[in-house]
């Protein structure tokens, strides 16, 4: 241990502004960075099962639009024949 | 003989490939950085010169020498998909430039607050450190670039372009204080065989820079996932890993 005290350690030599700032600053960047990654993760894969569920909604609704076209063309034609 | 390496090229395996690195990597990076910062704050000598404000040293230097090596590495990626055209490469470039750009302001800042009790400023506008801001908004066009295209390929191209152009910066920083005259003191550990330090100071260095660069290969790793993830979202073992994650964290 380099130092005698918890207040030695805390002055730095009289450096300790310089030093805690420094530590403080990095240690700040650095917890945003991987706060950021991680949550910016869990985001792109919200947004793909989002788009991934309108896509499929889209696509059932495309499908029971066909199907009662279908149904009111069958029916036009029975009219016509009868 | 590199026939290993083929698999990785598929995004699938390489994106769970990373995955299975991310709980070793942060293990070993919070275990290098506790023992080294705690030795280089309380136990590592205090220097005859510059006292207690050294300490800065075991962040700066690091910090420093990692901005420049993840500049490399996204320059390696850059020319790799723009020679290959191997797509995989751009997304760790992207991944890669935001890393690069915190670790470089942690250089610049760091170097500030060790630049005042010794020089007596802040900031000068010196070779060094002219060079490395250049370097902090050199990363930001690069970002800037990967953000600004719908269309990744050709953001992943544009980026690129400036990436490789920008590698001019790189011996310009590096041999910035030898070609200048400059307030920036040599370099410490660089002199290859000998470093110019006790052991006392170099051990907790090399723990704090070994921590450092698990700490930086683990946050690009995590990164990569995303950017994998949102560049091959059409895909179907996306789809699948998708919905099975969500349903996983809706029970």
């Amino acid at each position: 241990m380099q130092f005698d005290s918890f207040s030695a350690f805390l002055d730095m030599g009289g450096y300790g502004f310089y030093v805690w700032l420094s530590f403080g600053v990095s240690a700040a960047l650095i917890l945003a960075l991987i706060v950021s990654s991680v949550l910016g993760h869990k985001k792109v894969i919200k947004n793909i099962a989002i788009r991934q569920q309108r896509e499929d909604k889209l696509r059932q609704v495309r499908k029971q639009r066909k199907n009662t076209q279908v149904d009111l063309t069958q029916h036009s034609t029975k009219e016509i024949t009868q | 003989m590199w026939k290993w390496l083929h698999p990785y090229a598929n995004p699938e395996v390489s994106y769970h490939f990373a995955g299975r690195m991310l709980p070793w990597l942060s293990a070993l990076a919070a275990l290098f950085l506790s023992i080294g910062i705690v030795w280089a704050l309380a136990f590592a000598p205090a220097d005859y010169q510059q006292g207690d404000s050294f300490r800065i040293f075991y962040l700066h230097v690091p910090a420093a020498s990692l901005s420049m090596g993840i500049y490399l590495g996204m320059a390696i990626a850059a020319f790799t998909s723009m020679v290959w055209q191997f797509k995989l490469a751009d997304a760790s470039a992207a991944a890669m430039a935001p890393v690069g750009a915190v670790f470089t302001a942690i250089a610049l800042f760091t170097g500030a607050a060790w630049g005042k009790p010794m020089w007596g400023t802040w900031w000068i506008w010196d070779a060094r450190l002219t060079s490395e801001l250049i370097l902090l908004f050199l990363y930001l066009g690069v970002i800037a670039l990967h953000s600004a295209f719908e269309d990744k390929n050709l953001a992943g191209k544009a980026a690129g372009i400036l990436t490789l152009v920008g590698v001019i910066n790189l011996p310009i920083i590096k041999y910035s204080v030898e070609w200048w005259n400059t307030l920036h003191q040599g370099s410490t550990i660089s002199k290859l065989g000998k470093p110019s330090m006790t052991a006392d100071m170099l051990w907790p260095f090399l723990f704090c820079f070994i921590g450092f660069i698990l700490l930086v290969t683990l946050v690009i790793c995590i990164r990569f996932r995303s950017e994998v993830l949102s560049r091959n979202s059409i895909r179907p073992w996306v789809r699948t890993l998708v919905s099975t994650q969500l349903a996983a964290t809706e029970k």
